[in-house]
């Protein structure tokens, strides 16, 4: 996994809220078996007419968001369906952080499995960035993983909370289930232990 | 944990491997549900670590998303070339990897959310985890089960474990009974509608309450399948009486000296008086009407006897929401939701696929027909639920009215097979989510109950099931 430490790029606004995985990656792109080349289809049908045409009103398809690295949202980003499309799509146009009041769960534990930081701000926080974001590509925020905090191009700077153990991961790149298999004993021991008091599992 | 403690602290305690400073847990999966569209990248990254399945006999795999439904599938041969890629990547996963399989050729194929009970795998108190969000649908068991990403997926089949920070517990209490005309469906997009879509994140929400106990097995997996539709990791309902006749004799549930200590252990699975919920929602059993969707987020809910809003009745980010929602849903404020005309019925889904869910449409259906011009399907969740349904007379009652019997699969409920929406068709669905272009790019989807769905594909319009029983 790529790891993540700062980041400096080019925030566009999506102020609508509810965008749910359908909007993100819709479903006729989920037949790959691979997880890279999504980005294209990112946001597909907000993006491009029936034929294939880019719609000019969609903002990552003006010219001053065209890359774009920080999305600032609206509430309740990424609800819907698991699909881990959802951030491989995200991740392969270049985007690396998302902003907004409040992410679904499942869609908010996806990113951190795939280097790409969810940032929760109180919606004062988000309403100003928002702003921000809407000047374009010369406004450049800045998001620093370490000291947990999101710059805006004029300087303002809003701290935010994240899991410690979640930030670890990402700051280093590290597998899960590297990380997990060194625990390996500790699953032995609870398996034999169930196999006696629930044997029917 | 000492003190009192709610059904998901039970569960959750009986499962956690280890904990670290910070509260993170590695917590024991014991049912892994796998299907065919999220899971080939996570089978390829254990070829490429070189790790195996660490649990193969608690690893079940079906192909669902993907499947045609149509009866010439039989053939065998899948017409969508990327299709057949995904679901021929499957079969070669569970072959390699040894895992339980029922290929689209086993009559026990189906949803993954429906075969996993039916064939007693979804038991009392077990941690069950999918690459799926509906995976909640097996809370209806007493179970605590999630949707997960494929890197999750992974992790799980590599350790049979998932890394995991404990949720909060929410309560959601409906209280007396259901008047005729609604049921399971109406409870579950009444509570969304009530608590909005992100009203359960961060949660696990368990339900109870008298409604919920006078429902089936079949209402209350109804009921917790859209857990995930209100934004909670997983939905929750104490196991009783009828939960364990339902298990009794499944093929994979536990027999003999075992079914009694299982029993054992599962009547002690219920929240002890006292016990904290950080969240409660109570609504009355009888403020329930029969409900439809007309926006396009599940918690765009009305009875069936509203108007369809105005943005200017919300706020917030919501007004902007609900503008685009009416222009996607080509629907004028104000006007009745019994004027909507449709001319599509999708009867099915992990939500409303179920022997009880055909029954209930079959009951409004017998002996009338559906509107000219209307194309309808039923779509039975599993093999064993079509079987079921023919032997009942069910398919019968459907074709006679008008209606596609298929094969099961979820099919229209997110169109990834042929069985989609043209742009501006609109459609009555049993399923679970409304969001734009679900059902096929452009189409508009309202989401009802089984019985509404029956009624509406009657008289061609959305229909007050009430007026027709
Ligand atoms: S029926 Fe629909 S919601 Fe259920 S598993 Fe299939 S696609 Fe998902």
């Amino acid at each position: 996994m790529q790891k993540f430490t700062t980041l400096t790029g080019i925030a566009a606004p999506m102020p609508l809220v509810n965008i749910d995985t359908d909007m993100i990656i819709p479903k006729q792109f989920l037949k790959t078996i691979a997880r890279t080349g999504l980005g294209k289809n990112l946001f597909d049908e907000m993006r491009y007419t029936q034929d294939g045409a880019e719609i000019p009103g969609f903002v990552l398809n003006q010219p001053a968001y065209r890359k774009t690295e920080i999305l600032v949202a609206g509430d309740n980003f990424g609800c819907g369906s698991s699909r881990e499309h959802a951030p491989w799509a995200l991740l392969d146009f270049g985007i690396r952080a998302v902003i907004s009041t409040s992410f679904a769960d499942i869609f908010f534990n996806n990113c951190f499995k795939n280097g790409i930081l969810p940032i929760v701000l109180p919606r004062e926080a988000v309403a100003v960035l928002m702003e921000d974001a809407r000047k374009g590509a010369n406004a450049r925020m800045t998001v620093d993983l370490a000291a947990q905090t999101v710059a805006s191009s004029d300087g303002q700077v809003f701290p935010f909370e994240v899991d410690a153990f979640k930030k670890h991961c990402l700051l280093n790149g590290l597998d899960d289930i590297g990380l997990t298999l060194e625990k390996v004993r500790a699953i032995d021991s609870f398996e034999a232990t169930a196999a006696q008091s629930r044997p029917w599992v | 944990m000492t003190g009192p403690k709610t059904l998901y602290d039970k569960i959750w305690d009986a499962h956690v491997v280890s904990t670290s400073d910070d509260g993170t847990c590695l917590l024991y999966i014991d049912r892994h549900l796998v299907h065919e569209v999220t899971s080939p990248q996570a089978f390829e990254g254990l070829r490429l670590a070189g790790r195996k399945v660490r649990a193969p006999e608690k690893t079940i795999a079906v192909p669902d998303h993907n499947v045609p439904t149509t009866l010439d599938r039989v053939s065998g041969v899948i017409a969508n070339e990327e299709s057949r890629i995904q679901v021929d990547a499957l079969d070669r996963n569970a072959r390699d990897f040894g895992v339980v399989y029922y290929p689209v050729s086993d009559v026990r194929q189906g949803i993954v959310h429906i075969v996993g009970p039916e064939q007693g795998w979804t038991l009392p108190g077990m941690t069950v985890v999918c690459g799926d969000s509906h995976t909640a649908t097996h809370g209806a068991f007493g179970a605590l089960a999630h949707g997960i990403g494929t890197s999750e997926v992974e992790h799980v089949l590599a350790t049979q474990t998932l890394i995991q920070k404990k949720s909060r517990n929410m309560k959601v209490e409906i209280t007396g009974h259901l008047s005729p005309g609604v049921t399971a469906k109406d409870i579950t997009l009444s509570v969304i509608g009530a608590t909005g879509t992100a009203g359960g994140t961060g949660h696990v929400i368990e339900y109870c309450g008298t409604a919920i106990e006078d429902l089936s097995m079949e209402g209350r997996m109804t009921v917790c399948n859209m857990a995930i539709e209100g934004g909670a990791r997983a939905g929750l309902i104490a196991p009783d009486e009828k939960t364990f006749a339902y298990v009794m004799g499944r093929p994979h549930a536990p027999k003999g000296a075992q079914w009694e200590a299982a029993l054992n252990w599962w009547k002690t699975l219920k929240t002890d008086p006292g016990a904290h919920f950080d969240k409660v929602v109570t609504l009355k059993g009888e403020d329930i009407a029969p409900v439809v969707t007309w926006g396009t987020s599940p918690e765009d809910v009305l009875p069936i006897t509203g108007v369809v809003p105005a943005p200017s009745d919300f706020s917030g980010g919501k007004v902007e929401a609900a503008q685009r929602s009416l222009d996607y849903m080509g629907l004028t404020p104000g006007m009745k939701l019994t004027d909507i005309k449709i001319d599509t019925v999708f009867i099915g889904s992990c939500t409303n696929g179920r022997i009880e869910d055909l029954r209930a449409a079959a009951a409004i259906l017998k002996g009338r027909k559906i509107k000219e011009g209307m194309r309808a399907m039923v779509v039975p969740g599993s093999g064993l639920v079509r079987a079921q349904a023919e032997e009942e007379g069910l398919a019968q009652i459907f074709i006679d009215a008008g209606m596609e019997w298929r094969l099961a699969g979820c099919s229209m409920c997110l169109a990834m097979n042929p069985d989609q929406l043209a742009p501006g068709e609109r459609c009555a669905a049993t399923s679970n989510r409304n969001f734009e272009g679900r059902q096929g790019r452009g189409g508009r989807t309202h989401l009802l109950s089984p019985a509404m769905a029956a009624a509406a594909a009657i008289t061609g319009r959305l229909t007050d099931v009430r007026e027709m029983m």
